[in-house]
C-alpha cells in the first residue's frame, strides 16, 4: 500500500447553524481499503461523506472548518469541484433512480464529463452494469425507465451510476437498508471485487456488515470518533473503548 | 365474539342507555357523513353540469344559423362583412388565423420566459429574493386585462413604432407581447410547483455525480418535472386563447391575414366582444357570433385534450 493516505481529514468541524454535529475529528483512509464507519443515527456519518465531496455546500446553514484532503489536495481549494465529485462515487441510503432510462441513468455522469461517442458510452454502461451485478437483468430493456425497476435493482443501478464516472473512491451510505438480504450479499460480493480498483468507504448501521467487509472500522458517536482500528480489534474480544464493545454487541445504541 | 353478542342483547340498564346513545350518535354521524359525501359529489359533478350547460346555451343561440351555413365558407373564407345590408358575409378564416397567430407568437415569447423564470425562482433563488420574486410575479397576474390593453395602446404602441419603424403600433406583436406578459405569471407559479415537487435526492444524486448546475437542470430536473411544466405551458396557452380585452385594444382589430408580425389582426374573442352589443337578438349576425363562441370552445377543448394525451403518453413511456 502506498504511503500517502487516499483521504486525510484534519480537525474537521461541521455545524448546522449553531449546532455542532462533528466535533473536530481527524483520521486517514488508506488507498484500496474498505473503511467501515459505524455508529448510531445522528452521529454525523452522512454529513462526513458530504464534507468529502463538498455537497455539504448546498446546505446554506452548514459551516465547515478543518481540512479534508483527497490525494494530498485540500478539497476546499480544488478548482474543478465537478472533477472532484466525479472522483468520488456516492451511493445514497434509498435508491434514487433518476427519471431517465436505465441507459441514461448510467450514462449521465460520463455525459456530464463530456463523453459523447455512442460506442464508448455503450461499453461503459455495460461494464458498470456488470460490475453492479445488474447487467443480466436489464440488458434487454436498457431503454425502459430506471424508476420502474424494483428497489434492489434500483439500488444496484445507483451503484452502477456511481461507478460510471470511474471513481477512485466509492462511498456507500447505508446502501442496504432498502434491499433484501440476498441482494445485499450480492452487492457485498461486488464490493469485495471493486476494492482492487478503488477505495471504499462503507457507512453502515449493520455492525455485522462492517465486520464482514471492512479492513478497518471507525466508530463514530455524536460527532466524535470513539475508536478507529482494524476489524480484529474493533470486533475482537477487547476493543480499547468499552462503548465500542457495547455497541458492537448491541448492548446499547 | 360470542360474549359480545350476548352483551348487546341483554345489557345492564346503565349500559343500555350508553349503547343507545352511541347508536344514535352513530346514526347521526352516518347521516352527516352521507350528506357531506353527497355535497362533495355535487361539487364534482357541478363542473360537468356547468360545462354542458354553457355549451348547451351557446349552442342553442347559434344553432339556427347552422342550417344556412356552408361550413367550408364559414371556416376558410376571409370575408367578414356581417353588417352589409345587401351581401352579408360570415367568413371567420382571418379571425381564426388572427387568434392562432397572436396566441402562437405570445407562446413563443412566454414559454421560454415563463419556464426560465420558474427554473430561476425554484433553483437559483433562496430566502427573501425568492419570496419577493414570487409575490411580484403573482402581482402581475392580478392586473386586469383592460389595464394591459391600455398599456398596449398608450405605452407599447409608440415604442413599437419607434423601435421597429412600422406604421402601426397596435398590431399582432403588441397583442402577443401583452398576452405573453399575462400568461407568464401562471406559468411561473405552476412551473415552480412542478420543480419543487422533484425530490431533493435527485438533485443530490446529480450533483454528487459531478453535474454542473446547468447539467443538473437540463438533464435531471426538466425531465423529472416535464409533466408539470407542460401543464404550466398549456394553461398559459388556454389563458392566451381566451383573452379578449387586451387583444381587442392592442391588436389593431382589423380583419386580414397578417403577412408580418407587425400587421394588425383581429381575434375571435375580440370580434364577439366588439360586435355582440350591436346585433339584434336572433339575427344572423348574432347567431354567427355564438357559432364563433362554439368554435373557441372547440379550440380550447382540443388544446386540453392534446395536453391530456401528451401527458398520458409521457407517463406510459
Amino acid at each position: 500500500m502506498s504511503s500517502q493516505p487516499k483521504i486525510e481529514i484534519q480537525d474537521l468541524r461541521l455545524s448546522y447553524g449553531v449546532r455542532e454535529v462533528i466535533h473536530g475529528i481527524s483520521f486517514a483512509i488508506r488507498e484500496h481499503e474498505i473503511f467501515g464507519i459505524i455508529g448510531p443515527a445522528q452521529s454525523g456519518k452522512t454529513s462526513l461523506l458530504r464534507c468529502i465531496n463538498r455537497t455539504i455546500e448546498f446546505n446554506p446553514a452548514a459551516t465547515v472548518s478543518g481540512t479534508v484532503e483527497v490525494d494530498g489536495e485540500n478539497v476546499q481549494k480544488v478548482k474543478n469541484v465537478y472533477e472532484l465529485r466525479r472522483k468520488i462515487g456516492m451511493v445514497a441510503p434509498l435508491p434514487v433512480g433518476l427519471p431517465l432510462s436505465i441507459y441514461d441513468n448510467v450514462a449521465f455522469a460520463p455525459r456530464c464529463a463530456g463523453m459523447k461517442s455512442r460506442s464508448d458510452l455503450d461499453g461503459l454502461v455495460e461494464k458498470c452494469l456488470r460490475q453492479a451485478a445488474l447487467w443480466d437483468e436489464v440488458k434487454d430493456r436498457l431503454d425502459s425507465l430506471g424508476t420502474k425497476l424494483s428497489g434492489g435493482q434500483q439500488q444496484r443501478l445507483t451503484i452502477a451510476r456511481a461507478l460510471s464516472h470511474q471513481p477512485e473512491i466509492l462511498c456507500l451510505d447505508e446502501f442496504s437498508i432498502a434491499i433484501d438480504p440476498v441482494t445485499t450479499m450480492r452487492i457485498e460480493d461486488v464490493l469485495k471485487e471493486l476494492r482492487k480498483e478503488m477505495t471504499i468507504i462503507l457507512v453502515t448501521n449493520l455492525t455485522q456488515q462492517a465486520r464482514r467487509l471492512a479492513d478497518r472500522t471507525m466508530f463514530l458517536w455524536n460527532g466524535d470518533i470513539i475508536e478507529l482500528d482494524t476489524n480484529d480489534v474493533i470486533f475482537g474480544e477487547h476493543p480499547k473503548d468499552q462503548r465500542t464493545a457495547d455497541y458492537v454487541l448491541g448492548i446499547f445504541g | 365474539m360470542q360474549t359480545s353478542v350476548t352483551n348487546q342483547r341483554s345489557p345492564a340498564p346503565g349500559r343500555a342507555a350508553a349503547t343507545r346513545m352511541k347508536q344514535r350518535r352513530g346514526r347521526l354521524a352516518m347521516l352527516g357523513e352521507r350528506a357531506i359525501e353527497a355535497l362533495i359529489h355535487l361539487c364534482g359533478y357541478s363542473a360537468i353540469i356547468f360545462v354542458f350547460g354553457i355549451f348547451f346555451f351557446v349552442f342553442r343561440e347559434g344553432a339556427p344559423f347552422l342550417a344556412k351555413l356552408k361550413p367550408g365558407e364559414f371556416l376558410f373564407s376571409i370575408d367578414w362583412f356581417p353588417t352589409s345590408q345587401t351581401n352579408a358575409k360570415y367568413g371567420v378564416g382571418a379571425l381564426i388565423v388572427g387568434t392562432l397567430s397572436v396566441t402562437g407568437l405570445a407562446m413563443v415569447i412566454a414559454v421560454p420566459f415563463g419556464l426560465g423564470a420558474a427554473v430561476f425562482v425554484s433553483e437559483f433563488c433562496t430566502g427573501k429574493t425568492k419570496e419577493t420574486l414570487k409575490v411580484v410575479i403573482e402581482l402581475l397576474a392580478a392586473i386586469p386585462s383592460v389595464v394591459w390593453g391600455f398599456i398596449g395602446l398608450t405605452v407599447m404602441a409608440p415604442i413599437i413604432i419607434k423601435t421597429f419603424h412600422v406604421p402601426i403600433g397596435v398590431n399582432m406583436f403588441n397583442g402577443a407581447l401583452l398576452l405573453a406578459l399575462m400568461s407568464v405569471p401562471i406559468m411561473v407559479s405552476i412551473g415552480e410547483d412542478a420543480l419543487k415537487a422533484v425530490p431533493d435526492s435527485f438533485r443530490e444524486a446529480g450533483i454528487a455525480m459531478g453535474a454542473t448546475r446547468w447539467q443538473l437542470i437540463w438533464r435531471v430536473l426538466l425531465p423529472a418535472a416535464k409533466n408539470g411544466l407542460l401543464a404550466a405551458a398549456l394553461l398559459g396557452v388556454a389563458r392566451a386563447i381566451g383573452e379578449t380585452m387586451a387583444v381587442l385594444m392592442a391588436t389593431g382589430h382589423s380583419v386580414r391575414i397578417p403577412h408580418s408580425i407587425f400587421d394588425p389582426v383581429r381575434t375571435l374573442t375580440a370580434t364577439i366582444a366588439a360586435e355582440l352589443g350591436e346585433t339584434s337578438k336572433g339575427s344572423d349576425h348574432y347567431q354567427v357570433l355564438f357559432l364563433i363562441g362554439i368554435l373557441l370552445f372547440s379550440i380550447t377543448f382540443v388544446v386540453n385534450l392534446t395536453a391530456d394525451l401528451i401527458v398520458k403518453g409521457i407517463k406510459q413511456k
